[in-house]
Formats: structure tokens, C-alpha cells, sequence
């Protein structure tokens, strides 16, 4: 008979199939080291590009302070000092800054140093008046195309044309580095400057006190919001048809795309309700509306898993169910609404598309003070860095992304402390 | 006046509390009675009646005071005279200039006077709005003063209010929905009066300028979607193609194969995945992904877009690769073991249990994952704004460039909006046609879900 099977069958069956089984679990396997592969080789594509922000390079000037090009006397006031003309200074240096330069190389390389080197040079006089009339050896802020060359990120080998510094300019460069005077240093611009139209001055300061007043704008609509709908909904809704359709609305608010609550944001907050644009007012607003359902999802999930039994305790003692809601259940379940918040905000944190929406994109040279303040985001910031042609641009996003990874990484392990610090299993 | 008015309500409430306690206390001793309930809820129910009344006025204010004043300042301007003068522009300009942001000189005489004239109705306002603020306070804690008996049972009302509170908090979400659906229909209501929605659905030409002069040549406007949705299609395609089977197979090693050591290392990293904010997703499209696909397309011979539908949707792809494998993993995982050991009972090794119990058993579950991911890649913006093209191409090749409905929202609201520019509306019909879609696709997965999940509880 045909569908009776010899042993040898059997075995070569078996064979087959263990074989079978065997590539399935490789499929599997192959699947999940895919994709632990492309989360490290994201982040390592993101510190590789990113670490070399955290320094900048700086050249070494003389500078002589001599009271006849800065127009001041040694009893001069400090107001007259601030007046002082510092651009004299700093233009005498360039034209010095290497030996036999004809005018044309001046100007060449001019291009070379940072336009900030005014302001540096002028702060190191007046944190040291004494220095009048001698002359110093600053080191000053190069030019981005200068530091990106310098840190191997802009290749020298192309032509000319299609290189930022020219031969000459090279020559000068060569000329910096073999005397000593090119070197990097760290980069405080990178975290106490806001955005500026020149990399090598830009920083994410101001992105990032703008970020803090939208969480802080965040939490305090969401938290109390949040929690307080989650005790009705667990705790008093009664169950009809209305506070069905609140839940059934809760749980597709948390899929609406968020580009969609940014357009919430413009048609409502702004162009009905006249909310300052682009201010982190408005944007926490948009954002604690789309991390509501999420908060209220885990709000929910940490009252539920507070036993009846406290409850039901705190009522047989003549509590009103409203104190033994508040003073018992709440109170316990506080841990883990908070863990939920967190969770939350860190979701705020990195959302880019509604504050784009309700223009938080414009460019803030200055560190917001306060909510209604027009201020950056540190994602939005991000956005602006990467749609920059600017090369310097690009090492700065990918810092920025660290630092705002730090932060999410930061948030969610407070997250899991708070958890595992005080959730109790009952 | 933000701040301000903050203090003001704040200290408001504080004396209305120290003044109900006090109150209640002398009203209780003077009738030698105890009260009903204890001294502090009467405090409570004073804050209440103090701040209510002050939060009208202050939204009041918020939500009718620029209307009002723009509409006393424009009525000097006779519009139906004069047809070119735009209120939108011309209240932007005197506003700047009223708060000397750009200089008075060599501005018409009417807006210097309208400046003035909105300065100083400004400022009314501001008055006006300190002494209503402070009045409405005190006539609510006069009124609510008179219940201060000790009869009288605060509790119960306070505990009514905070009800109503609560209740109110759990409406946020739907007022939520409300704002949102209303918002879009209103401004696409506006776009669809200007273009017809046959064009809009139906038409193959995305060209959203309106002619500036009548009767300009060569550049008449065209509002037909199809290839944003074209471009929205195709790299949703190329997402779930990288997605789905990662993702799956990710959730069957974990539930099926892992051990719980891998497990515990394994998912975290996942999570550590779905938490990447998009826009960094973006960032490594753009100076990683791309670049690569170039190259790869010209060594097939293809001339390949810098922005290709590729390299978008293959990120956007592992975007969705660890949203994917946590819902798929929960759904196996609640796939009842009885049917797990029945199979491997009857002899089964484990990849045949998986592909013909569990995956059939979870399919539902699977594909209600599937559908949540897809709407997912269909909202998501950061990425296809960054990484993919901006220009309308109706292809199906993934190397060439094409744009998206979210990408189209941000370019039309990115620039200076004018909300009588069908360009500007436009977005607001894209999002609308964007919630509609997304919305459909979330309902019909919970269902499925849902649906699911009642079958084996």
C-alpha cells in the first residue's frame, strides 16, 4: 500500500522535518539579531558622528592691547572699557596671525576664524584689565570649515572648487597645525549658546530650556488631568453609554497620528482661542493632550492594582468614598501614575510634528525666560540642524540626538526606579 | 498678565480659605452648635465659589479679548471703500507697530491712529480685566458665604464638585476628539468651497499654487491628492515589508524559543527601539540610509533619488519593527497552552505547533497588529519629511522620489499661512483625509483585538 512508510522513510521524514524546525528557530534568531544590530549600529552611527561636536577647535592669536588702538586709558571706567574698540585689536591679530601676509591673504584668512573672536577677545580683557598695553596669547574660535577639517570631517583631497577652504587657505591651516597653534578644546558654545546661523557658535541651550517649560507645561495640565480621569473612569463613571464612548474615544486617541493634534494646535489653540504662537505654552498644551490616553492607560493600570480590600477597609470604618479614594487609594497607587507620567512626558519629549504645526520651528537665537515666550525645541531643533546645508550642521544634530537620548534614557530609569522603588505587590 | 492674574487668583483663594475657616468657626460658637461637617471642607467650598468665578472671567478674557479689541480697531476701516486692504494683514501691522516692532515712520496716518487707538483699548482691557477678576472673586465668596451655617453640608458639595472635576477630566479626551474633528472639517469645509472634491480625491496633478493675478498664464493651481496618497502607499508598503516579517519573527523567537535570559535582554532593547523619537529615525535616514541606497541603486544600474521612497520606508520600516513584535508577542502569548500541548502531544515538533496552531489561533490578534502598523507608518512625518522627496510623483518604483500626505502638511503650514489660501487649507484636507483613514484603521484592529482576546479569556 502507497501511504503505508518504510523505516528508512520514517527516519528521512523525521529528518526533514527536525530540519525544518531547525530553520525556523534560525529565522527567528536571524530576525531578533537584526534588529539588536540596527539599534547599535543606529547609536553607533550616532556617536560617530556625534562625539566630535563636544569639542571645537581654537587658534592661538597674539593679541596686543595697546591703548591707542583700543581708545582707552588705564583709568578708564568699565563701561568705557565695554566700548572699547576691540575690532582694531582683533583686526591687527588676523593681519598677524602668520608671518608675511600680503592683503589678499588677510582677507583669506579672516575667513578662517569665528566672528565671535571679537566678543572673546574683549571678554578675556575685561576679566583681566590689568593686561593693558601688553600683548597676549589667546586661543580663539576657528571657523566651522576650519574645525570640520581639522576633525577629519571635511576631506582636504577634493577640488578646489568643491572644498569650503581654498589652496591658500590650506597652506595656512598646515602652517597653524605644525606650529601648535590649531588645537581642539571642549566646546562650551555647544551647551551655553541657543541656535545661531554659524555651527561653530550654535547650542542647544536654548532648545533645551525651551523642551523644559513644554514637559513642565506637560505635566501640570496632564498629570492632574490624567489622574483625575482615570479615578472617575475606574472609580465613579457609572456604566452607560456615555462613559463607553469616552473609553472607546481614549483608546483611539492614543493612535491619532500626532501630526494631527498639531493641527489641533493651529486651528484651535491658535487661530480660535489666540494662544501666542510658538510659544512652549501652546506646544505643551498639543502634547499633553496627545499624552493624555497613555496616562490615563497607566494611571488606570496602577489604581486597578490597588487591592479592594484598603478600599472597602477605609468605607467600614464611615470614610465617604470619596476619602477613601483619596486618602487611601490614590495615594498608594501614586507610584505607578507617576512611572506612567514619565513615561509619558519622555514621549512628549520627542515629538517633533506638533510643534512644528503650531511654529516652534521659527529660528530663536536667545534662551527663552519663560512660557509665553517664543523658544525652540530640542527635536525641533534637531530638524532645523538636519535640514541645514551647512556641513558643520551635521555633527551637531547628531550631538543634539545624544543628548536628547541621554535624557529619554534618564527619564525612563527614573521611570523603573520609581517603580521598583515603591510598587508594592500585594 | 499671564503671571499676574496667576498671583492674584492664587492669593484669592488662600484668604477665601483662611476667611471661610474663621467664619465657620465663630458661626459655630456663637450658635453653640457643632458643625455638620468638619471646618475645613467650608474653607474648601469658599476656595471653590473664589476661583470658579475667577477662571470665567480669565478664559473669558483669553478667548473673546483679541476678537473684541481687533473688531473695535477695524471698525474705523471702511472695507467695502477700500477692497484691497486685508484685516489679517492690516491688524498684524498695527499691532506691530503699537508695540513699536516695526517703526511708526512713513506709515499711513490710519494706522498710526489705529495703533493708538489699540494701545490704549489694550490697556482698558488690561484694567478691566484685573478689577472684573477681583470683583467676580469676592462677589463669589459673598454669596457662598452666606451658606456658611453650620447646618450646612460642605462635604457633600465639596465632594459633588470634585465629581463634576473628575468628571471633567475624563471629557478632556473627547472635548479632544471634538476639537479635533471640528477643527479639520471647518478649514477643509473652506478648502473644498475653493476645490472641488472630486479634483481633491481624484485628480493625478499636485500643483498647489494659486495664480497671484487672474488670468496668469502657465500656473493655474491643481489640488488633485492621488499622488500623496500614491507616495503615502508606497512607502507604507516598503515599511510593512521590512516590518511585518522582522517583527513577527522577532515575537515568535521571544514567546516561542527564548530563553527567559535572552528574553530580559532582548525586549528592553526593543523598547529602547520604540522609544527613539522619530525625528532621530529621520536623521539616520538621511546621512545613512540614503546615501546607501543610491549606491546600491547605481551599482543595479537604477538612477536612484537622494531622497528615494526606499530608504524612507525601509527606516520607517524599523521604526515599526519593535511596535509589531510587542503587540504580536502579547498575542502569542495568549494563545492558550492547552492547544500548544495538544499539537506537541500529537507529535508535532515546535515550528510545525507555531505554523499551524498558534499562528492561526493568533492570526486575528497578528493582524490587528499589522493594521495598527500601518496606520502608524501612514501618520508617522518626521522621517518622510526628512528623508523623503517633497515633489509629487505618481511611480511605484521605490528608488525614485516621492511625497507624502504628512510631508504636504508640513510644507503647506511651514511658510507664512494665510488662511484664505487654498494652499494653507489644503493641509487641513489632507489631515482630515489622514484622521478618517488612520481612525478606520484603529477601529477596525482594536475590534479585531478585541474580538480576539474575548475568545480565549
Amino acid at each position: 500500500m502507497s501511504n503505508q512508510y518504510s523505516h528508512e522513510k520514517i527516519i528521512q521524514l523525521r529528518k526533514k522535518r527536525s530540519a525544518a524546525d531547525r530553520r525556523f528557530k534560525t529565522y527567528g534568531l536571524i530576525a531578533t539579531l537584526m534588529g539588536m544590530a540596527i539599534l547599535f549600529f543606529l547609536l553607533f552611527t550616532i556617536f560617530s558622528k556625534g562625539y566630535s561636536s563636544f569639542q571645537k577647535s581654537v587658534i592661538e592669536l597674539e593679541v596686543s592691547y595697546d591703548q591707542e588702538t583700543l581708545k582707552i586709558t588705564s583709568d578708564s571706567t568699565y563701561e568705557e572699557q565695554v566700548k572699547a574698540k576691540f575690532f582694531r585689536v582683533k583686526k591687527n591679530a588676523i593681519a598677524k596671525a602668520l608671518p608675511d601676509l600680503s592683503k589678499k591673504d588677510i582677507k583669506l584668512i579672516k575667513k578662517m576664524f569665528s566672528i565671535n573672536v571679537d566678543k572673546e577677545i574683549k571678554e578675556y580683557f575685561l576679566n583681566n584689565p590689568n593686561i593693558l598695553n601688553t600683548t597676549q596669547k589667546i586661543f580663539v574660535t576657528a571657523h566651522s570649515d576650519v574645525d570640520q577639517l581639522l576633525k577629519g570631517n571635511a576631506r582636504r583631497n577634493i577640488e578646489e572648487k568643491k572644498r569650503k577652504l581654498n589652496d591658500r587657505q590650506l597652506e595656512f591651516f598646515d602652517e597653524f597645525v605644525s606650529s601648535g597653534r590649531l588645537k581642539t578644546k571642549f566646546n562650551n558654545f555647544f551647551f551655553k549658546n541657543a541656535d545661531s546661523r554659524h555651527p561653530e557658535l550654535a547650542g542647544i541651550a536654548g532648545s533645551f530650556v525651551g523642551s523644559l517649560f513644554t514637559l513642565m507645561t506637560v505635566f501640570l495640565l496632564a498629570f492632574p488631568i490624567g489622574i483625575g480621569a482615570s479615578i472617575y473612569l475606574e472609580e465613579f463613571a457609572p456604566k452607560n453609554k456615555f462613559t463607553e464612548l469616552i473609553e472607546v474615544n481614549i483608546a483611539n486617541l492614543a493612535a491619532v497620528p500626532s501630526i494631527v493634534f498639531g493641527l489641533l494646535g493651529l486651528g484651535i489653540l491658535l487661530n480660535v482661542f489666540g494662544f501666542p504662537r510658538s510659544t512652549p505654552l501652546v506646544g505643551g498644551t498639543v502634547l499633553a493632550l496627545m499624552t493624555l490616553p497613555t496616562i490615563i492607560i497607566a494611571c488606570r493600570a496602577s489604581l486597578k492594582a490597588v487591592p479592594p480590600s484598603i478600599k472597602e477597609g477605609a468605607l467600614a470604618m464611615g470614610a465617604s468614598k470619596m476619602q477613601a479614594v483619596f486618602h487611601h487609594q490614590v495615594p498608594l497607587a501614586l507610584p505607578g501614575t507617576l512611572t506612567g507620567t514619565i513615561i509619558g512626558l519622555a514621549q512628549a519629549l520627542g515629538e517633533t510634528a506638533p510643534l512644528i504645526m503650531i511654529g516652534m520651528i521659527a529660528f530663536i537665537p536667545n534662551i527663552p525666560t519663560g512660557f509665553t515666550e517664543p523658544s525652540a525645541a530640542l527635536p525641533v531643533q534637531i530638524y532645523l540642524w538636519v535640514e541645514s546645508s551647512e556641513r558643520g550642521f551635521q555633527e551637531k544634530t547628531a550631538a543634539a540626538i545624544m543628548m536628547i537620548l541621554i535624557f529619554l534614557f534618564l527619564m525612563n530609569a527614573l521611570a523603573v526606579f520609581l517603580r521598583s522603588k515603591f510598587e508594592r505587590k500585594w | 498678565m499671564f503671571y499676574w492674574s496667576l498671583i492674584i487668583i492664587v492669593l484669592g483663594i488662600y484668604s477665601a480659605y483662611i476667611f471661610g475657616k474663621s467664619r465657620i468657626k465663630s458661626n459655630a460658637k456663637q450658635l453653640d452648635i457643632k458643625t455638620v461637617s468638619l471646618p475645613t471642607y467650608y474653607a474648601q467650598y469658599m476656595m471653590v465659589w473664589c476661583l470658579l468665578p475667577a477662571l470665567i472671567v480669565y478664559f473669558g478674557w483669553i478667548i473673546f479679548e483679541n476678537q473684541i479689541i481687533q473688531n473695535l480697531v477695524l471698525a474705523n476701516f471702511d472695507f467695502e471703500l477700500n477692497p484691497t486692504l486685508n484685516p489679517g494683514l492690516l491688524i498684524a501691522e498695527i499691532k506691530n507697530v503699537a508695540s513699536n516692532i516695526s517703526f511708526a515712520e512713513g506709515k499711513a496716518i490710519e494706522i498710526l491712529n489705529a495703533a493708538e487707538h489699540y494701545s490704549s483699548l489694550k490697556f482698558t482691557s488690561t484694567v478691566a480685566f484685573y478689577l472684573s477678576v477681583l470683583i467676580f472673586m469676592i462677589l463669589g465668596v459673598m454669596i457662598a458665604s452666606r451658606k456658611l451655617q453650620p447646618t450646612f453640608r460642605a462635604q457633600k458639595s465639596i465632594e459633588n464638585y470634585i465629581k463634576y472635576f473628575l468628571f471633567f477630566c475624563s471629557t478632556v479626551a473627547v472635548l479632544t476628539t471634538v476639537g479635533i474633528v471640528f477643527s479639520l472639517l471647518f478649514e477643509s469645509l473652506r478648502f473644498f468651497s475653493e476645490v472641488s472634491i472630486f479634483e481633491f480625491l481624484f485628480g493625478t496633478k499636485w500643483y498647489p499654487y494659486i495664480p497671484i493675478r487672474e488670468g496668469q498664464s502657465g500656473s493655474q493651481g491643481s489640488f488633485g491628492a492621488i499622488p500623496i496618497f500614491a507616495g503615502t502607499f508606497l512607502i507604507m508598503i516598503v515599511a510593512m515589508s521590512v516590518a511585518t516579517p522582522i517583527g513577527l519573527f522577532t515575537a515568535i523567537y521571544l514567546s516561542e524559543y527564548a530563553s527567559p535570559k535572552i528574553r530580559s535582554i532582548v525586549k528592553p532593547l526593543l523598547e529602547i527601539l520604540a522609544g527613539v523619537p522619530t525625528i532621530v529615525y529621520g536623521f539616520f535616514a538621511f546621512v545613512t540610509v540614503a546615501p546607501f541606497v543610491k549606491t546600491f541603486g547605481q551599482s543595479l544600474g537604477i538612477d536612484a533619488s537622494p531622497t528615494s521612497a526606499l530608504a524612507a520606508g525601509l527606516v520607517m520600516g524599523i521604526m515599526i519593527i519593535p511596535f509589531i513584535s510587542s503587540l504580536s508577542d502579547d498575542v502569542i502569548n495568549s494563545v492558550p497552552q492547552s492547544l500548544r500541548e495538544g499539537s506537541l502531544g500529537v507529535g508535532a515538533n515546535k515550528a510545525e505547533t507555531i505554523k499551524k496552531v498558534i499562528l492561526p489561533a493568533a492570526l486575528p490578534g497578528i493582524v490587528g497588529a499589522f493594521l495598527l502598523g500601518v496606520s502608524r507608518a501612514i501618520g508617522e512625518t518626521m522621517i518622510v519629511v526628512v528623508a523623503a522627496g517633497t515633489a509629487p510623483n505618481l511611480t511605484a518604483n521605490p528608488f525614485e522620489n516621492v511625497t507624502t500626505v504628512t510631508v504636504q502638511i508640513v510644507i503647506a503650514l511651514i511658510g507664512d499661512q494665510e488662511f484664505d489660501d487654498p494652499r494653507t487649507l489644503s493641509a487641513f484636507a489632507l489631515g482630515l483625509v489622514l484622521f478618517v483613514i488612520t481612525l478606520i484603521l484603529n477601529i477596525f484592529a482594536l475590534r479585531i483585538v478585541k474580538k480576539y482576546r474575548e475568545r480565549y479569556e
